[in-house]
């Protein structure tokens, strides 16, 4: 049978690099195929070359036998391919079918869209395929996770039977990550052919039917989720061995170092997203918190680290009332603070990563004398920094903006550590990082766990929370549900609370899940 | 309360984007795109642009039309002499006439070099005010302040440093000069502070009220020039004369202009480079400026930061017009207008906001302006050629895709990740 696509030799060269050196590629008829790499392999780029977006400087694809020089996008989507990319590409304001229908738009005789005839379409697809999508809701109140499915259903409403998806589930929860693979699961059993982008071991080997691992732009190899297992893959795509499991002593826990009290916070909106939340952490302790992204963890940790002022409620810091504290003094207690979004609050982008490295010591001696600053102990400090922790760049006046994901992260957390803290807030601390960036972070963090540091972590990724954490808080609709002791938890348990139901009740908690 | 200080309109919260680029306002991202011209592209922007004015000066010439009405060569030739004279007027009144530089030279008479050499003086006592107005904008621009009030705080200097030389009497020169100069720059400063203030406590927005500024700024000085400061003998809106020891002293005898002043703004210049990129403060404000986030999340205070920088910026542009009136009017009317604050805002994109490159900026303002002068006396040409030459060059630097299209130059390269980002310490190093 001949593949439904097929790259051959596909090679694309960037100054200084090769991005994609010589890959090849088969898409079988009806398979899920991951793609799996770290950041910075090449995937997304070859997906480029693909999508029309880049233009390859070797190799050919070949879409049903016939060779395709795709141009634009526009030349990929004839030729039945279509691309599901990491942000959407969705206009909030309008309704799904007039999403749907923008750039392919269905138009009556008189010349005016004929929304009716768009919509009678999606729903037959919709149907086909278990979507459940309603065609006249407006996209800013549809959930993520259907939000994703529009965009499925724009492509299946141009008729594309290649479909590429780019991290589908780096913005679902688990539940709806689970959805996805079932959606994915029917496309396939349809005929539909998917190349899935991912760098999660778990999806890789539950839900594909063939993987290929891609490093350093070159492919490592193509498996099936029968043959590898975690370990296999996760060093085929790093080039090392990996230790994916942390190992971590039982938790000295100490004295209070962070105590909330009936904390309530309200966003820009003006709206309360954080409603009557108490709970400490203790020196030498990891409290997780878990929730779906949009539950308040984001003001949560505003409002601890200062960049946002509660509403009601007490915070104290090392027994210090910092409630309405600047966020200078807060650091200057001690705190660390690795931010939910790095490159929005953690980095200035266009500096130096010796800049960077200096964010918040600038003022400090040895890096400034007076009101000069001194830039030998700067590049020192930068120079001493890289090497501790392992920052991947040609020299230190590499603007961090034009690092990989992986080594911003860990700029900030080089910055964050360097100093003298007694307590850390991570928010998200490995969100978009590679196999490797994430096992050195947690191995990090668990060392400041170790060394008497109180540590507060916020993720989504569920298990990160079950593997860091001495504790867990779950976080539901502004509200912690319940706080548990981490052994002896399942993860079905927590993703249950996670999703608003209580364990014991077997009943939904009263608020819906907010979206956004 | 909305935050105000992103000039785009907050996008609905509708998904959960977990890689999301850091959102520079507009300005930042128009000051990266133009900071990422190389020099190339400056340079060739900037003969484009001179070009295209005598192009104009051609087209806007009667006899043009005229001889070509009589024959083709003619035309050609006319074509030709207008084009030769708008530059060869352009060069000699900036610089001087070479020939009669030498003569003078050749003469050794002291007076006859001055005056030979005053063309090329009076270019640099024009690119003063520049250079003190460009300077301010490049600060407000660091810190990510649009500050199209110049021309107002230059407009609140002049008038103050009028008051001090005017109502202040028997100080010593060594302390009055600096004194006027001084209290002029704060009257600018206090115009640029009043719109910082305004922005960091309510997030009213800098460009709005920099321009309503201005207005206030043109009416006050109408009014105190009809009143409060208005020389009493004289029958139409003017100040009287600055005290002689106010004055900024003058190098040279006439008809040579060129003051201390020149030598004032080159300092500030400096200092204007030492506190963005040495001190603890300028590296709070550049943080300020690429990405507020970051430095609330650093620690910095934003509304500090903001404000200290206003104020600075409007006491750079005050300076600009103390300048001009110690050292060059030495009073003040009130078609004192010189839209050199707004100019100043294309002299320090000119210069991608480095004190260095709104000097170089400056100075080709300067020796433009005053050689249209010259251009107009003797060539005829009308001065507004060289608006119409500063607008092209403009245009140019900020829309550099126009000068890579006609001088086929390629694409800056991106660098991987996002393409806002990649002006590295492009400041710092120039």
């Amino acid at each position: 049978m001949t593949p439904v696509l097929e790259l051959r030799g596909i090679t694309k060269r960037f100054p200084g690099v090769v991005a994609n050196d010589h890959i090849d590629l088969k898409l079988e008829a009806g398979e899920i195929h991951a793609l799996l790499g770290e950041n910075g392999a090449g995937k997304t780029t070859l997906m480029n070359v693909l999508y029309g977006l880049y233009s390859p400087d070797e190799g050919e694809i070949i879409v049903k036998g016939k060779r395709l020089v795709p141009k634009s996008p526009s030349d990929a989507i004839a030729a039945g391919i279509g691309m599901v990319h990491q942000h959407f590409m969705l206009v909030p304001v309008f309704t799904v079918t007039e999403n749907v229908m923008l750039g392919d738009e269905y138009v009556t005789k008189g010349g005016l869209l004929d929304r009716k005839r768009a919509a009678a379409r999606i729903r037959e697809i919709s149907d086909k395929y278990n979507l459940f999508v309603d065609p006249d809701a407006y996209i800013k109140d549809t959930p993520v996770g259907i939000q994703q499915r529009v965009e499925i259903i724009k492509l299946l409403f141009r008729e594309a039977d290649i479909l590429i998806m780019d991290e589908p589930t780096a913005v679902l929860t688990p539940q709806e990550a689970d959805e996805l693979f079932k959606i994915m699961g029917n496309l396939s059993k349809m005929g539909k052919s998917i190349i899935f982008i991912t760098h999660k071991l778990r999806e890789v080997l539950e839900f594909s039917d063939r993987i290929t691992v891609i490093r350093g732009g070159k492919v490592m190899g193509t498996t099936t989720p029968a043959e590898a297992n975690q370990n296999l893959l996760a060093s085929m795509m790093v080039g090392r061995d990996i230790e994916l499991d942390v190992n971590k002593k039982p938790a000295q826990a100490g004295e209070k170092v962070l105590e909330v009290t009936g904390l309530t916070v309200a966003d820009a909106h003006n709206h309360l997203v954080v409603k009557g939340v108490s709970f400490d952490v203790r020196a030498g302790e990891i409290l997780g918190i878990a929730g779906v992204q949009g539950n308040g963890q984001t003001e949560l940790v505003r409002a601890i680290t200062g960049l946002m002022h509660p509403v009601e409620g007490k915070i104290s810091i090392l027994g210090q009332d910092t409630t309405r504290a600047a966020p200078k003094e807060i650091i200057e207690l001690g705190t660390a603070h690795i931010p939910e979004d790095r490159q929005k609050d953690g980095l200035v982008l266009p500096y130096p990563i010796m800049d960077n490295l200096v964010l918040n010591t600038f003022y400090k001696p040895p890096f400034a004398k007076g009101a000069m600053l001194q830039e030998e102990p700067i590049r020192e400090n930068a120079n001493q920094l890289v090497e501790r922790f392992d920052i991947r760049t040609p020299s230190i006046e590499t603007q961090v903006g034009s690092l990989s994901g992986g080594n911003q992260q860990k700029v900030i957390v080089a910055r964050e550590f360097s100093r003298p803290i007694k307590f850390l807030v991570a928010s998200q601390p490995t969100r978009g990082l590679d196999v490797g960036s994430i096992e050195y972070i947690h191995h990090r963090l668990v060392e400041k766990r170790d060394d008497g540091c109180a540590v507060l972590l916020v993720s989504t990724e569920l298990d990160e929370i079950m593997q860091l954490s001495d504790r867990i808080a779950v976080i539901f609709g502004g509200k912690i549900i319940k706080i548990l002791p981490a052994k002896g938890t399942t993860k079905e348990e927590i993703g249950l609370l996670m999703a608003g139901v209580d364990t014991e009740t077997q009943k939904p908690v009263s608020q819906p899940v907010p979206v956004g | 309360m909305t935050d105000n200080k992103e000039m785009t309109p907050p996008p609905a919260d509708n998904s959960v984007k977990p890689e999301k680029a850091a959102k520079p306002n507009a300005l930042n991202i128009f000051l990266e795109e133009v900071s990422r011209n190389s020099l190339t592209v400056t340079i060739l922007a900037i003969l484009t642009g001179l070009l295209l004015g005598g192009l104009v000066a051609v087209l806007t010439t009667e006899t043009v039309y005229s001889s070509f009405r009589t024959s083709f060569g003619l035309g050609f030739r006319e074509v030709f002499r207008v084009f030769g004279i708008t530059y060869s007027a352009l060069f000699t009144g900036s610089f001087g006439q070479p020939d009669v530089i030498r003569a003078a030279i050749a003469s050794r008479d002291w007076q006859q070099i001055n005056t030979a050499l005053s063309p090329f003086f009076e270019s640099l006592v024009q690119s003063t005010p520049y250079i003190l107005a460009g300077l301010a904008v490049a600060l407000g621009f660091r810190v990510g302040l649009f500050n199209i009030g110049a021309e107002g705080q230059i407009f609140v200097g002049a008038l103050a440093a009028v008051w001090a030389g005017t109502r202040i009497h028997g100080l010593p020169p060594i302390i009055h000069a600096p004194l006027a100069l001084l209290v002029g720059g704060l009257g600018g400063a206090i115009w640029g502070f009043i719109p910082g203030w305004l922005k960091a406590k309510t997030g009213a927005h800098e460009v709005i009220n920099t321009i309503m500024m201005n207005y206030i700024a043109f009416r006050l000085s109408e009014y105190l020039l009809t009143g409060f400061l208005k020389d009493p003998t004289k029958a139409h809106p003017i100040s009287a004369t600055v005290d002689t020891a106010a004055w900024l002293p003058r190098l040279f005898p006439n008809p040579n202009r060129f003051h201390v002043g020149f030598f004032i703004a080159l300092i500030m210049a400096y200092l204007v480079y030492l506190l963005l990129f040495k001190t603890t403060l300028g590296f709070q404000l550049r943080t300020v400026g690429l990405n507020p986030n970051a430095a609330r999340y650093a620690g910095m205070s934003i509304v500090k930061n903001t404000v200290l920088a206003m104020a600075l910026s409007g006491l750079l542009a005050g300076l600009a017009g103390a300048n001009e009136v110690l050292g060059v009017n030495r009073n003040l009317g009130v078609a004192f207008s010189s839209g050199y604050g707004f100019d100043s805002i294309a002299l320090a994109l000119l210069g991608n906001s480095h004190p260095l490159g709104v000097v170089l900026a400056s100075l080709l303002f300067g020796f433009l302006r005053n050689g249209a002068l010259r251009m107009q006396l003797q060539a005829g040409i009308p001065i507004d050629i060289i608006s119409i030459m500063q607008a092209a060059i403009l245009a140019f630097i900020a829309a550099p895709g126009i000068i890579r299209t006609i001088y086929r130059l390629k694409e800056p390269k991106e660098e991987s990740g996002s393409p806002l980002l990649t002006a590295a310490r492009k400041g710092q190093a120039q």
